[in-house]
């Protein structure tokens, strides 16, 4: 039986094509993934993620407890509603999930982990503190739905969907969030695009999705969610990396914080030694499209694709792949797709950003 | 769901069309596009192979999944349809009229044996 979230009758009722991610019954698209992938980058787009995990952590010792949890550092994180992504290790460094960490006050700290890896991730987040000397109480949501509205016009369309709270979401940086109420809104996404994430108490959801439609947000599965974050180069978990595979394995190197000499759960397996393997964004050359696990044939030897698709703003196709570590940007590879081997180059991800290619495609 | 009854049909979903000279237009089924999704990549036979009934031979891709092509019957490929991999959207809008090959068989008695509208109603009705 999947689970589904407040807004299932809504989705159906939008013509969704409802599918199985991670136990959890979501719409792929309501008609085109297409269309809905242009929707976000050139107006906005209304996402359904309430299949994603809130979990609140209380107590004095929360911060203490999240820097010695997480290989980014909660100590950057000095303003309420600040935000910072993070990577949850294993002590052989590889990783349990990735994760947004919002500062609410020093006795308060919210998670926002995946909807596949949430059972894990809390059983994994309890155990740590079973052995952390005055661990904080971990309380996980299960009253809360969350909205991503995404594109460049997705500021403009909350502000007016929610009459009231521009004054106090206008100014809010990048990764930062505001608390309104029993809400919280936050300018951050998936998608490569400006835009806000919504968390809102369950029975106002419907309404809210309501607003927001009604208002010019498009709604969009987790298709085109897909498409986007991959030309946003934004890693997936379970598909770009996971607990057999390190950060700096995976592109999420800058997500390390080693500068001080902090404790943390996997750091001494990533000082210990250096990775085989590097996370490229490749942009296929020849005809095809590039699709997960398949093989990559460099001189350095043979790596795989992670995601691949094609990428409807740059019409070609692109991939993020693991790599020998020695291979560099403009380096020419080849991937294997059915039987034939398939030029490809190595290139600088993101490949689009706020609307813009950001790769020559020629 | 669109299943015109002047057509032929193979299980996994092609649509055949017989012409007045004997050879035979082939394509995917509006269901097998719907499934599918935003086709974005169609890689066609050479003209001249041969194939054999239920052999893949194309590729058509959307934006999430790749799916192969079989020959629903035995025979030459005598053309491709370079318009629909100039512009694969061309099925998702009208998958009876983009064809993607035509076949002259080696046995015309196996265009026969493929499903009529109902058969192959009857397996997309299995799959949902």
């Amino acid at each position: 039986m999947l689970r589904e979230t407040p807004l299932h009758a809504w989705h159906v009722a939008h013509g969704a094509k409802m599918v199985d991610f991670g136990g959890w019954s979501m719409p792929l698209h309501y008609g085109s993934q297409m269309d809905e992938h242009t929707f976000v980058r050139q107006e906005a787009g209304l996402f359904d993620v309430s299949h994603m995990q809130v979990i609140d952590l209380h107590g004095e010792n929360t911060r203490a407890f999240l820097r010695y949890l997480l290989a980014n550092d909660v100590a950057k994180l000095t303003v309420p509603g600040k935000a910072l992504y993070s990577c949850m290790l294993n002590p052989q460094a590889g990783v349990i999930d990735d994760l947004i960490v919002y500062f609410i006050s020093d006795t308060h700290f919210r998670l926002v982990v995946n909807a596949g890896t949430a059972a894990k991730d809390i059983a994994w987040i309890q155990a740590q503190c079973a052995e952390f000397s005055q661990a904080p109480s971990v309380e996980v949501r299960s009253d809360v739905s969350l909205l991503a509205v995404q594109g460049p016009l997705a500021r403009e369309i909350v502000w007016k969907a929610f009459g009231g709270i521009k004054a106090e979401t206008e100014n809010l940086k990048p990764f930062s969030a505001a608390f309104l109420g029993d809400g919280m809104i936050a300018r951050t996404g998936y998608t490569g695009e400006d835009g806000f994430e919504i968390m809102l108490p369950d029975n106002k959801v419907v309404e809210a999705a309501d607003q927001l439609m009604a208002c010019g947000a498009h709604p969009c599965g987790l298709g085109s969610r897909d498409t986007l974050r991959l030309e946003a180069g934004m890693n997936l978990y379970g598909q770009d990396m996971d607990e057999t595979t390190r950060p700096d394995a995976s592109g999420l190197s800058w997500t390390l914080d080693l500068k001080s000499d902090r404790a943390f759960i996997g750091r001494e397996a990533l000082e210990a030694e250096k990775p085989e393997e590097q996370l490229v964004g490749l942009l296929l050359i020849g005809k095809g499209i590039m699709r997960a696990h398949q093989k990559v044939n460099t001189p350095y030897g043979v790596g795989e694709i992670t995601s691949g698709t094609f990428s409807p703003t740059l019409r070609r196709s692109v991939a993020l792949a693991r790599l020998p570590h020695q291979v560099k940007i403009g380096d020419s590879v080849h991937v294997l797709i059915r039987d034939a081997e398939i030029e490809a180059r190595i290139v600088k991800f993101p490949f689009v950003r706020n609307g813009k290619a950001l790769i020559d495609v020629c | 769901m669109n299943i015109p009854s002047q057509l032929r049909y193979a299980p996994s979903h092609e649509w055949v069309r017989k012409e007045a000279d004997g050879t035979l237009t082939v394509g995917i089924s509006d269901h097998a596009q719907e499934v599918l999704g935003d086709l974005v990549f169609i890689q066609l036979p050479e003209v001249g192979r041969t194939v054999k009934a239920t052999q893949d031979c194309a590729v058509v891709e959307s934006v999430k999944a790749a799916a192969d092509v079989y020959a629903p019957v035995g025979g030459e490929v005598i053309t491709v349809n370079q318009a629909v991999v100039d512009h694969p959207e061309q099925v998702n809008e009208d998958a009876y009229s983009a064809w993607l090959f035509k076949i002259k068989p080696n046995d015309p008695a196996q265009f026969e044996g493929l499903l009529d509208a109902a058969g192959y109603q009857a397996v997309v009705d299995a799959s949902n």
